[in-house]
């Protein structure tokens, strides 16, 4: 009897401890996970389909919410970061007119708001950063988009599922510049507007846009879910993605701005984030030793000189261009200032990338060469040449200018330079560049440190090299006027063969750092430190990062 | 006592327009592009021109202060050009935001001034003075950000005790007084609040001591009365100077502090300035020091007011 009792009880025992483990189990199974990231920016990017604050903005409210006709390929942390189809599935230029382009676009996408996106919806987006007749056109998104997309002339609907765009000229770079115009919803954006209460168009426009900003709707991976201004932005996965394989694996986002890099680190280190991009370089190792894990890789980013090139420079001179690259001891600057947070520069892009080639010149530390160069070229110890760079006390993207700025002055005093700054706010020297050595903002220098960001070959190569993009057409600071550059960007932009394409691309990179064009310092890493709870992070080759593979534990 | 409000009022406007010119011109003659927020440094010139022309900046400055001035004085301070959003709101939310940490910086540092300036003022030259004084030293030379960032590393990152920035779970939006949330106000608050405590401290002891020292306090307690009624007449005796300091210190905080609010991220006028100015948004920098200063202006004729009903004696001169 005591054994039947004793049984029961065991029994009663198991069913019950049985049924509170599934009651765990189920909640576990059942409870949200939010990823919880501290930004460098000091406020929520534009939420409104093309954000601000540079590349950053596209990372965290460009690439989540909305998608591209093409984007880049996030999936790798080896190889560089290609393009790849996105909203539309294929493309080509038309054979007897290189200016039209004619794109396939992806059926069975819709826009978060459930409305479909079409052929109608690409024109609409065109329209609202190049029409400015068009209800849409927004002047304040319009400077981050056309820039980045120099060519595109209009867009015209073929059929529901195809369009026609249009270039200014014939440019094979239209697919890549093409990754930065976001397809925002034109169904939400016209109810918002038909709601705004004003009798001017404009201020409808304007109010839609702010409403819009509000409740955005893409066709991403992530969806808005609450938006506090310059505070935080939460994001939910979008379960209905067109992709299945990149919905995202965790169930929110939450996105805080903090520009301070200490206050990340707190943040982090406290467990109120679970991921913060740039960690200051003194924290990386207490970081580390916490268990926190730094993610970085080769960026495209190159931090360098731009020289003067104009009558008088003392750039001039190919020798003086070679031996202050030959100079710097990189791996001393990666390892001692920098704490392994960059890639010494050995060109605009490093080995194993498509545009790299075949360069004869060997950028390395080679200080007897550097200094041999320089006795050649008419220096000496008991004859400096005085150089002066225009550079900022901070900046984005700029890394840390005067550490670095100090440690190349030091370097290149072995090489018989005499080095000179003048240091200026970071806008300021912003607008500097666009204006070039020629204008009286230049202040006498001649070399300009102003960072850029290396993902297409116009913003990489064509703005700097190209004659005809001297001031004030775009960032040829320095005047470069070089025949052979503006035969291969020629050759490169008329080339439409992606394969052919990049081999042109790739020669016009070899004969720049053949030329000495630049300095060329770094790369920057991108790092972010991320909590050991968060898993199947990919830190591509890219300013980039897709964040649907992540999960947190 | 209503002409002397008056009078102070009118006075107050030529200062407001001063201060709305100067923050004008100020943020209108450094150097720089006033696009820069929204016109990467690769944009083609004829887009440069184009949106400088949409945004008005091709106007010349006095036709660009009149407008403004003509729409801030109908409440409509432009939008930013970095976000498109209403500066007015922008700014409001922020100085919510500030209000609420200096109001809580306020109760610490002075209720702590107060007590540290008077023990120091009764006890003048004894152990005690000494340790007040040290306070109110320490106080007024830390400095601010760097504190901020030590009680950040002892009470965050070490203890776990409380959150290193922010301004609640969901941000201030969904702010409430429960204790959730008053612990995202505790280290910003605390280290808002050392300078206003350490300057009260000093002033109230030197207050103190000064009355202290006068002819009527022997009369008082020749009369026999009881400490408490002469400490009554040495607070009556203090409190117009001690309240135009307060008055000075809470329209500082109200400022909001660029440094400390960076440090706790916490989203204020200070952070909004911080972005303002990196972002060289011009909309929101003149909107934001616009209201600033108009606080500022207001809190100080509000302190004159409350000093004038309380001594007579600045009424008469």
């Amino acid at each position: 009897m005591r054994i039947v009792k004793s049984a029961k009880w065991r029994a009663a025992t198991a069913i019950f401890t049985l049924a509170i483990a599934s009651a765990a189990l189920a909640h576990t199974a059942s409870a949200e996970t939010v990823l919880r990231i501290g930004m460098t920016a000091a406020d929520i990017p534009r939420t409104l389909g093309q954000p601000d604050q540079g590349f950053e903005g596209n990372r965290f409210t460009g690439l989540t919410m909305y998608d591209a006709l093409t984007m880049w390929d996030l999936s790798s942390d080896t190889k560089a970061s290609v393009v790849i189809p996105g909203l539309a599935t294929e493309w080509a230029v038309e054979a007897n007119d290189k200016t039209k382009w004619t794109f396939k676009l992806r059926p069975g996408v819709t826009f978060h708001d459930g409305s479909p996106f079409n052929a109608d919806a690409v024109v609409w987006n065109v329209d609202k950063v190049l029409k400015t007749d068009a209800p849409q056109y927004d002047a304040s998104q319009v400077g981050v988009t056309a820039s980045r997309m120099p060519t595109l002339l209009s867009a015209r609907k073929v059929d529901d599922m195809t369009v026609e765009l249009v270039t200014k000229e014939p440019d094979s770079f239209l697919p890549i510049n093409l990754t930065n115009l976001f397809m925002a919803s034109p169904t939400k954006w016209q109810k918002l507007y038909d709601a705004a209460e004003s009798a001017d168009a404009k201020a409808k426009s304007q109010a839609a846009w702010a409403a819009f900003a509000r409740d955005a709707s893409g066709t991403g991976p992530w969806k808005m879910a609450k938006f506090t201004p310059r505070e935080r932005l939460e994001l939910v996965k979008n379960d209905n993605y067109w992709d299945k394989a990149r919905v995202p694996k965790t169930d929110k986002m939450v996105l805080l701005p903090m520009p301070e890099a200490n206050a990340r680190t707190a943040a982090l280190l406290s467990g109120q984030l679970d991921w913060i991009e740039a960690p200051a370089p003194d924290a990386v190792k207490e970081l580390t030793q916490r268990g926190f894990k730094i993610y970085k890789n080769e960026q495209p980013h190159v931090w360098p000189w731009q020289f003067s090139r104009i009558e008088g420079s003392p750039w001039n001179d190919i020798r003086v261009r070679k031996a202050a690259n030959l100079c710097i001891d990189r791996e001393g600057l990666k390892e001692g200032l920098l704490a392994g947070l960059m890639v010494p520069a050995t060109g605009t892009f490093e080995p194993g990338h498509p545009w790299r080639g075949n360069p004869t010149f060997q950028i390395k530390y080679n200080l007897p060469a550097a200094q041999k160069l320089m006795q050649e070229a008419g220096f000496g110890p008991n004859k400096k040449l005085s150089v002066k760079i225009q550079t900022s006390a901070s900046g984005s993207g700029q890394m840390l200018p005067l550490p670095m700025n100090e440690y190349l002055q030091q370097a290149l005093a072995e090489c018989y330079f005499d080095v000179q700054f003048d240091v200026i706010e970071w806008n300021t020297l912003f607008t500097n560049w666009r204006r070039g050595v020629k204008d009286p903002s230049a202040n006498g220098t001649n070399a300009i440190n102003v960072t850029y960001a290396a993902m297409d070959p116009f913003f990489a190569m064509v703005r700097f090299l190209q004659s005809q993009m001297a001031p004030p057409v775009s960032n040829n600071w320095g005047f470069i006027n070089n025949p052979k550059f503006d035969d291969l960007v020629k050759k490169a932009r008329q080339t439409f063969d992606p394969a052919e394409r990049d081999k042109a691309l790739a020669e016009l990179h070899a004969a720049s750092v053949d030329d000495a064009a630049f300095l060329f310092v770094a790369h920057d890493v991108g790092p972010r430190a991320v909590s050991p709870k968060i898993k199947g992070l990919v830190q591509p080759k890219s300013w980039f990062v897709d964040f649907s593979p992540v999960t947190v534990q | 006592m209503l002409a002397y409000t008056a009078r102070r009022i009118v006075y107050v406007i030529p200062v407001i327009i001063s201060v709305a010119l100067v923050c004008f011109l100020l943020v209108h003659i450094t150097p720089g592009d006033p696009l820069v927020a929204i016109l990467p440094a690769d944009a083609s010139q004829e887009l440069a021109n184009q949106l400088r022309v949409a945004y008005g900046f091709d106007r010349p400055l006095p036709v660009q202060f009149g407008l403004w001035l003509w729409k801030a004085v109908n409440g409509d301070l432009g939008t930013s050009i970095a976000t498109g959003r209403p500066v007015l709101s922008e700014v409001m939310r922020a100085v919510s935001n500030t209000v609420m940490l200096a109001l809580a910086a306020a109760a610490i540092g002075f209720s702590f001034g107060l007590f540290f300036g008077l023990v120091a003022g009764y006890f003048r030259n004894t152990w005690v003075d000494k340790v007040a004084t040290s306070i109110a030293i320490a106080g007024v030379s830390v400095p601010h950000y760097w504190l901020g960032m030590v009680l950040v590393i002892i009470f965050s990152v070490q203890l776990n005790w409380l959150p290193a920035v922010g301004a609640g779970p969901g941000g201030s939006g969904a702010w409430s007084w429960d204790w959730e949330h008053i612990r995202y106000l505790i280290l910003p608050a605390i280290t808002t609040s050392v300078i206003p405590m350490g300057i009260v401290t000093r002033t109230v002891r030197a207050l103190t001591g000064d009355i202290l020292s006068q002819d009527f306090v022997e009369a008082l307690r020749a009369k026999g009365l009881h400490e408490t009624h002469v400490f009554r007449h040495v607070i009556k005796n203090a409190a117009p100077t001690a309240l135009a300091v307060m008055g000075l210190q809470l329209g500082y905080m109200l400022g909001g502090s660029i440094l400390i609010e960076t440090v706790f991220s916490w989203p204020g006028s200070g952070l909004l300035l911080n972005s303002a100015i990196f972002q060289r948004d011009l909309p929101l920098l003149q909107g934001t020091i616009l209201v600033l200063a108009l606080f500022f202006v207001i809190l100080n004729l509000l302190v004159d007011i409350v000093q004038a009903s309380i001594d007579p004696r600045i009424k008469r001169s």
